[in-house]
């Protein structure tokens, strides 16, 4: 009996190992042997814990599952009262086009033999026969952009540290996944890691880098011991080291943790605190490109837009542009969480409108009530209303509506929110999480705290205040940390001007 | 443990992990490991191996969130204060903790059982609230279970 028991720290969240500990009692009672994998997490979190049982159809889903469902497992499938039926015919399933998480929650995260049958390796395989230069112009021709939040083309970041001459490059990850409402970097370390890994050493052989750093969230502690594990098997199998796959380049990776810094997010703080010092914003120029880690030339790249590379390389430039919309190719792993029905992580091409997403997608919200806002983008992202629900998923599009797709995380809230706490909390978070080093941002944020009080005890006179505050952390700050808080505070303010005094006054 | 001896354990720190590139976090991150938080006798040992200054180093530490100067209470537990968390609830689950625990944010309830800290975070956005107790993840935590969670730490 084979049985698929995710490792995600999302599923042990919600009981895994307790599941996991039960069928292997029920097993050893009923003097079954069971060949148990803890794989990836499908993304559909509501039915966490998720065990799959292969069948000769195919992979059945039970979930969610409790320890007391366990028995249930060994008599007569069918009838389980958890079943789901075969999990890839599920609708949330079918209906994604799954590129970067093709094999997340498929495949056993740590076995490198699963990873090749299933297509990975083809990629690096690939690039190993090619220029650094046709490397980068195969992900400039992608059209693939960082998936960190800024969207930045990552070909035209490579082509500069490619021409960039120096005695060492490096390839920096940034797994520093600090916004809420964002996983999916997550997910893929503890589902895929080695795709990640693989992502890595194509960059390295690209722009000419030898060592790659993975600045990872000291909050993900799983990620961490499964993205290490993964490094080790690869480093073993020779896929990193001395020469990549036997005759390619020198490649090797070191996971380095972070330290409960928000701002670390931000590529050159976390360059910063790599280095062993505060991790304070820089001023740029010049460029990571150019002066990055330890002031060598730096490609530093999120997760995903990593993870990306190698079926970009696998399967061509073309393949992936053709999916998307406008300047938006590919596909973009979303991250549906808060107050909804059906959370979890469903990847689709670019395009599928905000309203798609919350209404359909994720069955609108968890308690029932009517969806008040969507705040997309994590902490530094707008607050969208349904009244702008048709707009499509894509940078252009949502940087047109007011708002940011960042790192695609998408928070639903229902109609008792307080939308006045809302921006207090932005001003009061950034606040926190300021790194201190530009005036904006470092006293902006505490003035703003001050300000939205003053307006919640009535003071609308405040409002004209808040918003010129607003206008300075926009122009003014040196990252988008201050830079964007705006964002929130301001969506809040033009869709809720009645939460922050009278219409009129918030129109004055 | 007496001043040489936290001495020696630091500097032995420092000599396995001295040869990385930017090493003063793994150091740091080693020594909070070693002794659940960074003693100031640390500072100088860190700075003397790394050729820094002590306020150099002292900025690192007290510039992360990570880094304890004291010791915690027996058990940390960490609540996320992030918007996900906050659309199912977790204000109450934190006010919650607050009551129980008689402490604000960062504070260590009168038994030593219990520091409560803040997290803005846990990437389990699609399972809000989540805690972390000890490094163990919990999703869908409510106020009660939040209740029952601190009592079963000894709070």
């Amino acid at each position: 009996m084979k049985v698929y028991v995710p490792r995600d720290a999302a599923a042990r969240a919600l009981g895994a190992d307790a599941v996991v500990a039960a069928i292997l009692r029920e097993a050893a009672a009923r003097g079954i042997a069971v060949e148990l994998v803890r794989n990836g997490s499908r993304g559909m979190v509501w039915l966490e814990p998720l065990v799959e049982v292969q069948t000769a159809a195919g992979r059945t889903g039970f979930g969610p599952m409790t320890v007391a469902d366990v028995a249930g497992l060994f008599g007569d499938i069918a009838t389980h009262p958890k079943a789901l039926g075969l999990v890839a015919e599920l609708p949330w399933m079918k209906r994604q086009t799954r590129l970067t998480f093709a094999r997340v929650g498929v495949t056993d995260p740590l076995s490198l033999a699963e990873y090749e049958a299933q297509g990975g390796l083809a990629g690096l395989r690939r690039a190993l026969g090619m220029t650094g230069a046709q490397i980068v112009a195969e992900v400039t021709e992608s059209g693939l952009r960082g998936r960190g939040g800024a969207g930045f083309p990552t070909g035209v970041k490579w082509a500069t540290v490619l021409g960039a001459q120096a005695a060492q490059k490096y390839i920096v990850c940034n797994a520093d996944e600090g916004d809420s409402g964002t996983f999916a970097d997550r997910m893929l370390m503890e589902g895929d890691p080695i795709c990640l890994i693989e992502g890595m050493v194509i960059a390295g052989l690209a722009v000419g880098a030898t060592r790659g750093y993975v600045y990872l969230r000291s909050e993900y502690p799983d990620a961490i011991a499964t993205l290490t594990e993964a490094v080790r098997i690869a480093r073993a199998a020779g896929v990193l080291g001395a020469q990549v796959l036997g005759h390619g380049p020198a490649f090797d990776i070191e996971i380095r943790v972070g330290a409960g810094a928000y701002v670390c997010g931000e590529e050159t703080s976390l360059l910063n605190s790599l280095e062993g010092k505060r991790g304070v914003v820089r001023a740029k120029p010049p460029l990571p490109a150019l002066e990055g880690f330890m002031g060598k030339p730096t490609v530093v790249n999120n997760v995903i837009s990593l993870a990306t590379v190698p079926v970009i390389l696998a399967r061509g430039a073309a393949f992936y542009r053709d999916f998307g919309l406008g300047r938006s190719r590919g596909t973009i792993p979303l991250q549906i969480a808060g107050n909804v029905q059906f959370g979890g992580l469903f990847e689709a091409a670019f395009g599928l409108s905000l309203g798609e997403i919350v209404n359909d997608i994720a069955g609108g919200t968890a308690t029932g009530r009517p969806v008040k806002a969507v705040q997309v983008g994590g902490p530094l992202g707008a607050y969208f209303v349904p009244a702008q629900f048709d707009t499509p998923f894509g940078y252009e599009e949502f940087d047109g509506a007011g708002g940011l797709i960042g790192h695609a995380g998408i928070v639903v809230f229902d109609d008792s929110t307080d939308m006045l706490g809302m921006a207090r909390f932005a001003m009061e978070f950034c606040a926190v999480e300021s790194c201190g080093k530009c005036t904006p941002c470092r006293i902006g944020a505490v003035r703003g705290v001050e300000t939205i009080d003053r307006i919640r005890a009535g003071e609308a006179g405040a409002i004209a205040l808040l918003t010129d505050l607003c206008e300075t952390m926009r122009d003014g700050s040196l990252c988008a940390l201050g830079g964007f808080t705006p964002y929130p505070v301001m969506s809040a303010l033009t869709h809720f001007p009645e939460e922050f005094g009278t219409r009129q006054e918030a129109a004055e | 443990m007496s001043q040489t001896a936290v001495e020696t354990t630091v500097s032995g720190i420092c000599a396995a992990l001295d040869g990385g590139e930017g090493p003063l976090l793994p150091i740091l991150q080693a020594v909070q490991a070693e002794f659940g938080h960074i003693p100031q006798q640390a500072l100088p040992v860190i700075a003397a191996a790394l050729n820094l200054s002590r306020a150099e180093v002292q900025g690192v530490v007290s510039f992360y969130h990570d880094f304890r100067e004291v010791p915690a209470g027996r058990h940390v537990v960490r609540i996320c204060r992030a918007e996900a968390c906050q659309a199912m609830g977790a204000t109450a689950t934190a006010a919650a903790a607050q009551a129980r625990l008689d402490v604000d944010w960062h504070g260590t309830s009168a038994n030593g059982a219990v520091t409560l800290e803040p997290v803005y975070c846990l990437g389990l956005c699609a399972c809000a609230p989540a805690v972390m107790v000890d490094g163990r993840a919990i999703a869908r935590v409510d106020a009660e279970r939040m209740t029952h969670i601190l009592t079963e730490c000894g709070a």
